[in-house]
């Protein structure tokens, strides 16, 4: 056990240690040790196969298929064409919008609007008195817990011309739009941060509950004030939390699809196509297999780098 | 935060210590607590905005997209309460999770016993992966899934969906359990493997019972997860009698033109209920989404 305050981040620390004096209390040698390896590996075998077929296999195809001019016709015949597909790609003016698009979304709704948002909540949560906390908390995560299709519809009704968000607006004597027309980018950001706020709220509750007391409290005698305290003591001491929320939520928003679908299908125009639906949309609307695949390698490229990041950011020596 | 439920990730109340100031802090502390309780409270009341209006368009058999108190009526909820509507789509969402969600509970209990107990030197790498795969957007392989699928003839089978949404849920499975496998002491393990169980016995025996409420959320978590899934059902399941209920919410929204808005909230709701419950059961097991939140944490 070198590193067990490191380990206790993963897995439970001590039971670490304690498995590890007690799993390799004997080793048989030669030819035994190697039947013994592949009799303890077996339980392993169902999960193996499964991944192998449905998730290895799919993604070889990704990049096998991307590289061919594939249509969901298919009969005939598919050859393969290089990098056609990338180059068609970014000469399409529709490819780059989905991509800024994307990028707008992601940075918009996760980086910036979940999880500004929710360190507020958490924040202000722990200041609040405990029956506000709960009915925040409950608020949030309800919107949470609700199917993604559910919010997207929810989310459409609220936008629309004639609903909930106009009506307010109404009401308190400011100008309405029809935002789904106007402005349907701001509209499924808006719609992602009140659908996945609620993570980020109950990682950074997590965090803060961690932040041990004293700290602040010296702080505070130093005469820091609350936005002081928030910059220089808490949210250094948390950092760690906030690096892998960011990288989670962005995983999340890069790849959502049904919210935006239900509430504009890509629409007005191509307004709100991020590259999860144009992806769709060429691959099944216009029935270009082999593009759509070269978009869905893009944007499985993507995921993994962030994906790669964020287990080295985990930090992890030992399981 | 490790996947465990320590009372902490159970429990969301901070320390109760604060600093005792004097006088005069005490109260600005007590001013600053009324303007943070009255802003978070309005706060939640605009949040919830265009929950309650699914509520109240639910037993509005006029409802549009304007929020209108009604006198409540059922009559929204005794239309979609048929076979076509609402049983058939939840039955095959039913299946279509349930045994997604078993198979994958199995697969990862069964990949967590070695991974968890025994040293080797594919260990590391193997659970690397496991956990980079956890981070892939599986909205990007659905097209080369559909391909596949289409190859094979599994295009529109029940069982196909079944195992492509168990292999999706498999990381995350995998990686979860292998944490609460962790937590269950090895030397219970040793006591009975000197009586003479073997492994299975082992798992069976002393492994589960210690790590149930860890099983337990497993579960839960992958079901809801899968409850709510659209696109992968969306994209290999055809034929409109097999369709789950996340997708068809989404056709009855798309399909009728003067579309009823009542009745297709009262669906909502009814499609949102089991999962409702289950986080519920999950909040009161585990402080819910605190002990998720810091799992998902890693």
């Amino acid at each position: 056990m070198t590193s067990s305050a490191n380990t206790a981040g993963l897995s439970g620390g001590a039971a670490g240690g304690s498995r590890r004096a007690g799993g390799v209390s004997r080793r048989p040698s030669g030819r035994a040790a190697a039947a013994n390896g592949l009799l303890r590996g077996l339980p392993l075998v169902p999960s193996v196969v499964l991944l192998a077929v449905f998730l290895a296999g799919p993604i070889g195809y990704c990049v096998y298929y991307a590289f061919t001019d594939m249509q969901l016709t298919g009969a005939t015949g598919t050859s393969f064409v290089g990098f056609d597909n990338f180059t068609r790609a970014f000469k399409d003016s529709d490819f780059t919008n989905a991509v800024e698009l994307t990028l707008i979304f992601v940075v918009g709704s996760a980086v910036i609007g979940q999880n500004t948002l929710g360190l507020a909540l958490a924040v202000l949560m722990e200041k609040a008195s405990k029956p506000v906390r709960s009915v925040t908390s409950t608020v949030v995560i309800a919107a949470w817990v609700l199917p993604e299709v559910v919010a997207g519809y929810l989310m459409y009704a609220f936008f629309f011309d004639q609903g909930s968000l106009n009506s307010i607006l109404h009401a308190l004597h400011l100008p309405q739009q029809n935002w789904l027309y106007t402005l349907p980018i701001l509209a499924v950001c808006i719609a992602n941060v009140w659908r996945g706020t609620a993570f980020s709220m109950l990682v950074y509750s997590a965090a803060l509950n961690d932040v041990p007391q004293e700290l602040v409290e010296a702080a505070e005698v130093d005469g820091a004030g609350p936005w002081q305290r928030l910059w220089r003591v808490t949210l250094p001491v948390i950092r760690r939390s906030i690096m892998t929320n960011l990288m989670l939520i962005t995983l999340q928003t890069l790849s959502v699809f049904g919210l935006i679908y239900t509430m504009t299908r890509g629409g007005p125009g191509n307004k709100t196509e991020t590259l999860p639906i144009f992806m769709y949309q060429q691959a099944f609307q216009n029935s270009l297999i082999g593009y759509g695949t070269a978009i869905a390698l893009v944007l499985l490229v993507v995921g993994a780098l962030f994906s790669f990041v964020y287990i080295r950011m985990l930090k992890v020596e030992e399981f | 935060m490790a996947v465990t439920e320590s009372p902490r990730a159970v429990d969301l109340a901070p320390p109760a210590a604060r600093p005792a100031g004097g006088r005069s802090r005490g109260s600005r502390a007590r001013a600053s607590r009324i303007v943070v309780n009255a802003g978070l409270l309005a706060f939640s009341v605009l949040y919830l905005v265009p929950l309650v209006w699914m509520l109240l368009a639910a037993v509005n058999p006029h409802a549009s997209f304007r929020m209108a108190v009604p006198s409540p009526t059922t009559e929204n909820f005794r239309h979609i309460l048929n076979k076509d509507t609402t049983y058939r789509p939840m039955l095959n969402g039913l299946l279509l999770c349930g045994g997604g969600t078993l198979l994958c509970v199995v697969c990862s209990v069964l990949a967590a016993y070695p991974l968890s107990r025994f040293r080797s030197r594919l260990r590391r790498p193997f659970l690397l992966t496991i956990l980079f795969s956890t981070g892939l957007p599986i909205t990007a392989v659905m097209i080369p899934v559909y391909s596949m699928f289409v190859q094979v003839d599994l295009i529109d089978s029940m069982p196909g969906a079944t195992l492509f949404l168990a292999a999706s849920a498999l990381p995350f499975g995998i990686w979860l359990m292998k944490n609460f496998m962790d937590g269950v002491p090895v030397v219970l393990e040793e006591a009975a493997r000197i009586d003479g169980a073997n492994s299975l016995q082992v798992l069976r025996r002393i492994i589960l019972p210690l790590m149930w409420p860890g099983v337990i959320v497993v579960t839960i978590f992958t079901f809801i997860g899968m409850w709510g899934n659209f696109f992968v059902p969306f994209i290999l399941l055809l034929s409109p009698e097999k369709l789950p209920a996340s997708v068809s919410v989404f056709t009855f929204l798309s399909a009728h033109d003067q579309t009823q808005y009542g009745q297709l909230s009262a669906f909502s709701i009814t499609y949102s209920i089991p999962v409702v419950l289950l986080y519920l059961v999950l909040a009161r097991r585990l402080g819910g989404g605190f002990a998720l939140g810091g799992a998902l944490k890693g």
